[in-house]
C-alpha cells in the first residue's frame, strides 16, 4: 500500500514566492543585458542583434577615461585598505579582551552604519574646504575617501580567516628562534593570503561599484565609470549606457564568482 | 618572582602598544575621511550660512537646525511648520518602512525555500542571490527604470496583453521608488534570513507535526520564533539604506517625489543651504542610530533568551 509522504519541510505557497523572488532578482538584469545588443538606436524597439553600442562605448573617449580613473581609484583604495585592514585585523583578533579592543571594532566599522549620503556631504564640506587651502584637487581625496569605506569590508574576511587559525604554529616558529617579522612572513601571511585576496577584491568591488561618495568629492572632470553613468542616465538614455552597464556587470559578476570560489576553498 | 611578575607586565604593556601601533593606519584613515568630518559637519550645522555656499565661518547661528523643521514668513514672519521637509521626512520613514514589510514577505519564503534544499543545491541558491547583491547599486536602478517606464516590460506586456490601453505611469511616482528600493535590497533580507533558517532544527518541526499542529501554526509557533534574530537582522539591513536613500530615488522618483538623501544633496547644490543641509544629515544620521539600538536591545534580548 502506497503511503502519501508527508513533507514536513514544506510550506503552502512557499516555493510559489521564493520563485517570484528570483524572478523579481533577474528580470531587471536580463532586460538591461539584452538591450545592450540592441541594433537600434532606442531602448524599447528591438531592431535586431548587435555589437554596435559595445564599440560606440568603447571607442568614447569619455568612457575610457572614467573606466581607466575607476580601475586606478579601486586599486589604490583596495591596496590600501586591504593592507591597513589587515594589520588591524592581527591586532584585534586572538587575544584576550583588553581595554580599547571594542572601540576599534565601532571604529572600523563606523562607516558601514552611517548613511553614505551623510558621509558624502561630510566629506564635500571638508574637502572643498582642503582644495582651496592646498590647492590640489587631485585623485587623492577619491583614493583617501574610498580607503576609508573600503576598509571594514577588507576586514571582514581577514578577521574571520585569522579566527579560524590557532596560535601553535605562529608559537612553534617563536621556539625555533624565528623573530616575530620571520614568523610573520613565512608563517602567518602565507597562512593568511587567502583571507587577504578575498579582502582584497571585496573591496575593490565596494570601491568599483562606489556612487554617491565619488559625486560628492569629485573635482570637475573626475568621473568613474559610475558617476559617468548617472550622468548620461539623467540625460537621453540609448543602448550605450546598457552595453556600458553590461561590461560591469560581467566584471561583477567574475570577481564575485572568484571571491566565492576563494571562500570556498578555505574549508 | 617580582621581577618575573614585572617582566611578564613588561611584556604585556608592550603587546597593547604594538597592537595600537598595528591598528593605527586603519584608524587614522577613518578618522580622517569618515569621522572627523561628520564633526567637522556637526560644526556647519551651527553656523550661518554663506550667501554663495558654504557657511559664514565661526559665525553662529540656529537658523539651520530651525529651517529643518519651521519657516518664517518672508512678510509677516509668522512661524510655521516646514511642511515640505516633513512631507519628505515621513515619505522616507513610509516608504522605508513598506520596503522592509515587502522585503520580509518576499525574502522569508525564499529563505525557508533555500534552506530546505538538499544540501548540495543551496550554495547554487545562495550564489544566485548573492550576485544582485555585489552588482553595482546603479547599474540594479538603472535595470529597474526599464522595466517600469512607460515603454518598458511591464507596459509593453500589459498592453499586448490588452488588459490596458494607455501606459501606466510608474516612473517618477512613489510607486518607482518602492519597486527600486524593493528590489535593491532584497537580497540583504535573504541573506541574514537563510543564516539563520541554515541552522534550522527541523526535528522540532517534525515535533509540532506529531503534536497535531496544522502548517500554520508551525510557522507561526515554531519557525518564526526561532528565526526572529534573522528577521530583524535583515530589516535592519534593509531599513537604513533606504532611509538614506538617494541614488533610487534620483533616478526612479524624478524631481519631485524627494527623499531625504535628496533633500540634503539640494541643500549642498541649487539650495545653497549648507547649514540646513548639515543640520537634516545629522537628523537621518540620528534616526540610523535610533533604529541601529533598537536592533541592539532587541539583539541581546533574543540572544540571551537562545542562551
Amino acid at each position: 500500500m502506497a503511503k502519501r509522504h508527508f513533507d514536513i519541510k514544506a510550506q503552502p505557497g512557499f516555493a510559489f514566492l521564493a520563485i517570484l523572488t528570483f524572478a523579481v532578482l533577474y528580470l531587471p538584469i536580463a532586460t538591461l543585458v539584452v538591450y545592450a545588443f540592441n541594433a537600434s538606436d532606442s531602448v524599447s524597439i528591438w531592431g535586431g542583434f548587435s555589437l554596435k553600442w559595445f564599440v560606440e562605448a568603447w571607442n568614447n573617449s569619455a568612457v575610457q577615461d572614467a573606466a581607466w580613473r575607476s580601475l586606478v581609484i579601486a586599486f589604490f583604495a583596495a591596496a590600501i585598505a586591504t593592507s591597513a585592514a589587515t594589520m588591524a585585523a592581527i591586532a584585534t583578533t586572538r587575544t584576550e579582551p583588553y581595554r580599547g579592543l571594542g572601540f576599534k571594532y565601532a571604529f572600523i566599522n563606523q562607516p558601514l552604519m552611517v548613511p553614505e549620503i551623510v558621509t558624502a556631504v561630510a566629506l564635500l564640506i571638508v574637502f572643498s574646504r582642503l582644495k582651496v587651502w592646498t590647492g590640489y584637487s587631485g585623485l587623492g581625496y577619491l583614493i583617501l575617501a574610498h580607503t576609508a569605506f573600503c576598509i571594514p569590508f577588507a576586514y571582514l574576511p581577514i578577521r574571520a580567516r585569522l579566527e579560524s587559525m590557532d596560535l601553535t604554529l605562529e608559537r612553534a616558529a617563536a621556539d625555533l628562534y624565528a623573530t616575530p617579522w620571520m614568523t610573520f612572513r613565512r608563517v602567518t601571511l602565507p597562512l593568511l593570503r587567502p583571507g587577504i585576496i578575498a579582502g582584497f577584491m571585496l573591496a575593490f568591488v565596494i570601491s568599483l561599484d562606489d556612487v554617491v561618495i565619488t559625486e560628492f568629492v569629485k573635482s570637475g572632470g573626475q568621473d568613474t565609470l559610475p558617476t559617468y553613468m548617472l550622468g548620461q542616465i539623467r540625460r537621453t538614455v540609448t543602448p550605450e549606457v546598457n552595453a556600458i552597464a553590461t561590461a560591469f556587470l560581467a566584471l561583477s559578476v567574475v570577481l564575485v564568482t572568484a571571491f566565492f570560489f576563494i571562500n570556498r576553498q578555505k574549508t | 618572582m617580582a621581577t618575573a611578575a614585572e617582566t611578564a607586565r613588561q611584556g604585556e604593556t608592550e603587546t597593547i602598544r604594538r597592537r595600537w601601533l598595528l591598528s593605527a593606519p586603519a584608524l587614522i584613515i577613518i578618522f580622517v575621511a569618515a569621522v572627523g568630518p561628520l564633526f567637522v559637519m556637526l560644526a556647519y550645522s551651527f553656523m550661518a550660512r554663506g550667501d554663495y555656499g558654504d557657511v559664514k565661518f565661526g559665525q553662529f547661528s540656529l537658523d539651520g537646525w530651525f529651517s529643518v523643521f519651521f519657516q518664517r514668513d518672508v512678510f509677516d514672519d509668522t512661524v510655521t511648520l516646514a511642511e515640505a521637509h516633513l512631507s519628505i521626512l515621513w515619505r522616507s520613514l513610509r516608504l522605508s518602512l513598506i520596503t522592509t514589510v515587502l522585503t520580509v514577505i518576499l525574502g522569508f519564503p525564499t529563505a525557508y525555500f533555500i534552506a530546505t534544499r538538499p544540501r548540495h543545491t543551496r550554495e547554487i541558491w545562495v550564489f544566485l542571490v548573492t550576485i544582485p547583491f555585489w552588482t553595482n547599486l546603479l547599474i540594479r536602478t538603472f535595470a529597474m527604470q526599464q522595466v517600469i517606464r512607460n515603454e518598458g516590460v511591464i507596459n509593453t506586456l500589459l498592453r499586448a496583453l490588452g488588459i490596458i490601453d494607455q501606459p501606466l505611469q510608474i516612473m517618477y511616482t512613489d510607486w518607482a521608488i518602492l519597486f527600486g528600493m524593493v528590489y535593491v535590497y532584497l537580497p540583504l533580507m535573504v541573506l541574514p534570513l537563510y543564516a539563520s533558517m541554515e541552522k534550522l532544527d527541523f526535528r522540532l518541526i517534525e515535533a509540532g507535526y506529531d503534536l497535531y499542529a496544522g502548517r500554520l501554526s508551525v510557522l507561526w509557533r515554531i519557525v518564526i520564533p526561532l528565526v526572529k534574530p534573522g528577521v530583524i537582522a535583515g530589516s535592519i539591513l534593509v531599513f537604513i539604506p533606504s532611509l538614506g536613500a538617494y541614488v533610487i530615488p534620483r533616478v526612479l522618483g524624478g524631481g519631485k517625489n524627494l527623499m531625504l538623501g535628496n533633500l540634503i544633496e539640494m541643500q549642498f547644490g541649487s539650495g545653497r543651504n549648507w547649514p540646513l543641509g548639515a543640520a537634516i544629515s545629522i537628523t537621518l544620521m540620528v534616526l540610523v542610530m535610533v533604529a541601529l539600538l533598537f536592533y541592539v536591545r532587541n539583539a541581546s534580548k533574543s540572544g540571551a533568551q537562545h542562551g
